[in-house]
C-alpha cells in the first residue's frame, strides 16, 4: 500500500509535469511592458477586454517600473511599450529601440501627507514651494529610488527646487528603493509625504489616514507614451498585431475607453491622443 | 485593517467561493511548482547520490558548490534566467520568456540545489551502511546510485518538500522571468505581490492563508505517507 | 606456516563429504594492513582449503574481521597478497564468494526484495530469478514472510535472511564474521545448520566466533589470530585438544580476553 502511494505521488508530479507545456496555443497575443500604475489602478482590466473583443488579440501585460520596462522593451522583450516618462521614451526611440512615440494619456501626480502635516504643506498647489517646505522642516518623504517615471518626475521637481535631496538620504529622505505600491505601504506606515500618480493613489486600498495634501500644479502633469518596439532591431517584435494595438488606443474607441475608467466616480486618466 | 481572524474568514471565503480566476492561480502556482520539483529531482537525486556515494576528484569543491547554491538569491536566478531567455539573450528565440516554462526553468534552478545537497547528505549517511555489502554483493555503480534513491526513498520525499516549499513561495524570480501577466503567468506569489502593491493588504494575507493550507496540506499528505513507512522500518 | 598447511592436506577428510579434494582455494600471501601507523594485520600467510570449514578464532582486536575484509576484498593490504585460486584477488573472483556480516545489513525492503536485490546484482533476471528467489525463502524457512519489511524482522530471522541472501548467489565459499553472535540457541542452531547444508553441498566456510562451543561443532580446521598474526593453524580439534602456541593456550585457559600483544 505504501509502494502505491509513493507510485502515485510519483506519477502525479510526473503528470504536472507532462502538463507544462508551452504556455498557450494560441498564437494571437502581445506582450505590452508596462508600469505599475496603469496595471494597479485597474485601467488595463477595464479597457484590454474590449480591444480583444474586438480584434482577438490577447494583450499580457507585464507591469514593472519604467526604468525597467524601457530596459525590458530595448532587449526586445516585448512588442509594445506604454510608459510615462517622456524624456526616456524620446531617447528610446532615438537610439532605434522604438519606431515612434505618441502620447496617448495623462494623468496627475499628487503629494500625499499624514494627517498631521507636519510641513504644514496641506492645501498647497505649488509643488515646488511644498517641497522646499519639506526638506526645511526635515518632514519625512519616501521616494521610490527605482528609476521609474514617477521617481524620474520627483526627481526632477526636487532639481528645480533647488534641494538635493539625495543627500539627506537615509533620514528624512527615504529611497524605499520599490514600485509604488510598495513605496506607499511603507510611506503611510512610516508617516512620510509620498508622491504618487493620482490613478494609484486613488485605487490605492491601505491610504489609512492619508489624504492628498498637493495637488493641481502643472508641473506635476503625467504624461503617458506608446510605442512601438522596432521590429527591424528585434525581429521577434510582433509588428502587425502590436500596431494594431496601438492604433486602437490612439482611436476614438481607445480613448473613449480610457476615458470611461473611473473609480470611486473619478475618472482617473485623461486621454489626449493627437493633441 | 481589521484583525487575524477577518483574514482567515476572507482566505476561507475565498476558496470556498470557487472563483475561477483563484483556481486558475492555484493550479499555475501548483503546475509551475510541482513541475519545478519534478525536473529538479530528475537532476538533483541522482547527482546528490552520486556524490554521496563516491568519492572522486572535486568531490568538495561540487559539494562546498551545492551548498553555496542552496542560499541562492531568487532575483538573481530570475535576472539569469531573464537574460538568457530574452529576445537578446542567448535562448531568445525559444520565446519562453513571460510563459510558465520560463518560470518553471527560473525554479528548477533554485530547487535542483536544495535537492542534490540534501540527496548527498541522506545518501551518503545511508551508504555508510550499505558500502560493503555492495561491494560484497558485487553492485556496480549505477545499481548503488539506484538502490541507495529508491532504499531513501522516505527520506528523499522529505527531501522534495523542501524543495518544493523553497518553491511554492518563491517570488522574485517567477516575477522577473514570468512577468505576473493576467491568465498567463500570474501565480499565488505574484498575486500577493501585486495586491500588496494595490494596497489590499487584507486580500494579500488571504491570499497567503490560501498558499500555506495548500503548503500544510502537500506537506501534511507526504508526512503521512513518510509515518507509515517509519512503521515499517523502511525509512 | 606453509608446512602446516601441507600437513593439514595430508590428514584431510575425516568426517567430511567426499568430493573434498582439499586444496587451496583462497590465500593470504604475506598479508599485512596498516592504520593510524599501526599494524593491524602483520604478515599473514594462510590457505583456507577448499570444501572445508575454517574457524577463525582469537581475542577481540586480534584482526579477525579486518582479516575477513582483507580476504574479501573489501580493503586492500598494505602489503602482500590475496589470491583466489593462485590468482591475485579481483572483482570476478569476489563474485565467487559472499559474505554476511555481524549485524546483517538488509536493505529497506520486503524480504523478497532483499534477495532479488542481490540476484539482480549477477545479472538474474526474469523467471530464474523468481525461481530462486523462491528456493531460498523456502529454505531459511522466510517464505510466509516474503512480503515483510526485512527491517522488521527478529534478529534471528534477519540473520537468516542475510545467510540464504548471500547463499542465493551460489557462492564457492561463505566469509561469516560472527554471524551468531547477539542470537538465542534456537536461532543459532537455525543458522548453523543452513551454514552446514550449505557445506554439504560443497561451499567451503570460513566462520569467525567467539563461541568455542560453535568452533568445535562448526570447524574442521582452526586458524587462531592473535595481534594480528596468525599464532597457530591446523586441524582444529587437535589444535584445541594440544595447543602448541602460548596464545591459543592462554586463550583456551581464559587467561587472554584481550589482546596484548602488541603491548
Amino acid at each position: 500500500m505504501i509502494r502505491r502511494a509513493f507510485l502515485g505521488l510519483a506519477a502525479t508530479t510526473v503528470l504536472a509535469l507532462g502538463l507544462s507545456g508551452p504556455a498557450a496555443a494560441q498564437d494571437s497575443y502581445i506582450v505590452v511592458q508596462s508600469t505599475t500604475s496603469t496595471q494597479n489602478s485597474g485601467l488595463f482590466d477595464h479597457i484590454l477586454p474590449m480591444f480583444r473583443d474586438e480584434t482577438g488579440i490577447e494583450v499580457r501585460v507585464v507591469a514593472v517600473g519604467t526604468g525597467q520596462a524601457i530596459k525590458n522593451a530595448a532587449n526586445g522583450d516585448g512588442d509594445v511599450l506604454f510608459v510615462h516618462a517622456k524624456p526616456a521614451e524620446e531617447k528610446f526611440v532615438a537610439e532605434g529601440h522604438g519606431v515612434s512615440r505618441a502620447d496617448v494619456m495623462y494623468n496627475d501626480f499628487v503629494i500625499v501627507g499624514p494627517p498631521a502635516d507636519p510641513a504644514g504643506v496641506a492645501g498647497m498647489s505649488d509643488v515646488v514651494a511644498s517641497l522646499t517646505k519639506i526638506a526645511e522642516a526635515e518632514a519625512p518623504f519616501a521616494s521610490r529610488g527605482d528609476d521609474s517615471g514617477t521617481n524620474k518626475a520627483e526627481l526632477r521637481l526636487w532639481k528645480e527646487a533647488g534641494i538635493d535631496a539625495a543627500a539627506s538620504s537615509g533620514s528624512w529622505y527615504r529611497e524605499t528603493g520599490s514600485g509604488m505600491g510598495a513605496t506607499l505601504n511603507a510611506g503611510t506606515a512610516m508617516g512620510a509625504y509620498i508622491m504618487t500618480d493620482r490613478a494609484t493613489w486613488i485605487a490605492f486600498g491601505n491610504k489609512g489616514e492619508y489624504e492628498i495634501a498637493v495637488e493641481g500644479d502643472p508641473k506635476m502633469f503625467n504624461q503617458y507614451g506608446i510605442i512601438l518596439v522596432n521590429p527591424e532591431k528585434h525581429p521577434n517584435v510582433k509588428a502587425d498585431l502590436g500596431q494594431q494595438f496601438i492604433d486602437w488606443v490612439l482611436s476614438d474607441a481607445g480613448q473613449a475607453a480610457i476615458a470611461g475608467y473611473e473609480v470611486d466616480g473619478q475618472q482617473l486618466f485623461f486621454p489626449n491622443a493627437g493633441e | 485593517m481589521d484583525g487575524f481572524g477577518a483574514i482567515l474568514a476572507d482566505a476561507i471565503g475565498l476558496i470556498l467561493s470557487g472563483d475561477p480566476d483563484l483556481a486558475e492561480i492555484i493550479g499555475l502556482s501548483l503546475r509551475v511548482t510541482l513541475s519545478a520539483v519534478a525536473l529538479a529531482c530528475a537532476i538533483g537525486l541522482p547527482l546528490g547520490a552520486v556524490v554521496g556515494a563516491f568519492r572522486f576528484p572535486g568531490r568538495t569543491v561540487l559539494t562546498v558548490v551545492l551548498n553555496a547554491l542552496m542560499g541562492l538569491p531568487p532575483v538573481v536566478v530570475g535576472l539569469m534566467v531573464y537574460l538568457m531567455l530574452s529576445a537578446s539573450g542567448p535562448l531568445g528565440v525559444l520565446g519562453l520568456l513571460y510563459t510558465p516554462t520560463a518560470m518553471i526553468i527560473a525554479q528548477t534552478i533554485l530547487v535542483t540545489p536544495i535537492v542534490a545537497a540534501l540527496t548527498k547528505q541522506v545518501v551518503e549517511d545511508m551508504h555508510a551502511e550499505y558500502a560493503e555489502q555492495f561491494v560484497s554483493l558485487g553492485v556496480g555503480p549505477a545499481g548503488r546510485v539506484m538502490a541507495l534513491l529508491w532504499d531513501a526513498r522516505y527520506s528523499l520525499l522529505t527531501v522534495a518538500l523542501a524543495g518544493f516549499g523553497r518553491a511554492v513561495a518563491e517570488v522574485g524570480a517567477v516575477i522577473i522571468v514570468g512577468g505576473n501577466i493576467n491568465h498567463v503567468t500570474r501565480v499565488m506569489t505574484t498575486t500577493i505581490a501585486l495586491e500588496t502593491s494595490k494596497g489590499n493588504l487584507q486580500l494579500a494575507l488571504a491570499l497567503g492563508v490560501v498558499l500555506l493550507s495548500i503548503a500544510l496540506t502537500v506537506n501534511a499528505a507526504v508526512m503521512a505517507l513518510r509515518a507509515s513507512a517509519v512503521r515499517a522500518a523502511y525509512a | 606456516m606453509h608446512d602446516v598447511a601441507l600437513e593439514l592436506i595430508d590428514d584431510s577428510g575425516q568426517t567430511r563429504p567426499a568430493d573434498s579434494r582439499a586444496g587451496t582455494i583462497l590465500e593470504a600471501r604475506g598479508l599485512s594492513f596498516d592504520a593510524g601507523g599501526q599494524r593491524l594485520i602483520d604478515d599473514v600467510t594462510l590457505p583456507i582449503r577448499q570444501g572445508r570449514r575454517t574457524v577463525l578464532l582469537g581475542p577481540n582486536g586480534a584482526g579477525k574481521s579486518l582479516l575477513l575484509r582483507l580476504l574479501h576484498g573489501l580493503i586492500a593490504p598494505s602489503e602482500g597478497a590475496v589470491l583466489w585460486r593462485g590468482r591475485p584477488l579481483d572483482r570476478t573472483a569476489r563474485r565467487a564468494q559472499a559474505m554476511v556480516f555481524q549485524r546483517p545489513v538488509l536493505l529497506r525492503r520486503s524480504v523478497l526484495a532483499n534477495i532479488r536485490f542481490a540476484l539482480g546484482a549477477r545479472g538474474m533476471r526474469g523467471a530464474e530469478r523468481r525461481a530462486r528467489a523462491a528456493e531460498a525463502l523456502e529454505t531459511a524457512r522466510l517464505t510466509d514472510l516474503a512480503r515483510r519489511p526485512a527491517r522488521v524482522l527478529s534478529g534471528g530471522e534477519q540473520q537468516r535472511l542475510a545467510l540464504v541472501r548471500a547463499l542465493a548467489c551460489e557462492p564457492e565459499i561463505l566469509l561469516l564474521d560472527e554471524p551468531t553472535s547477539s542470537l538465542d540457541p534456537a536461532s543459532t542452531h537455525a543458522i548453523e545448520d543452513l551454514i552446514n547444508a550449505a557445506n554439504a553441498r560443497g561451499v567451503s566456510v570460513l566462520l569467525i566466533t567467539h563461541d568455542l562451543g560453535q568452533a568445535r561443532r562448526m570447524g574442521d580446521d582452526l586458524v587462531f589470530l592473535h595481534g594480528g598474526r596468525v599464532a597457530e593453524t591446523g586441524d582444529l580439534r587437535q589444535c584445541l585438544r594440544t595447543p602448541q602456541s602460548e596464545p591459543l593456550r592462554a586463550w583456551l585457559d581464559g587467561r587472554l580476553h584481550f589482546d596484548q600483544a602488541t603491548s
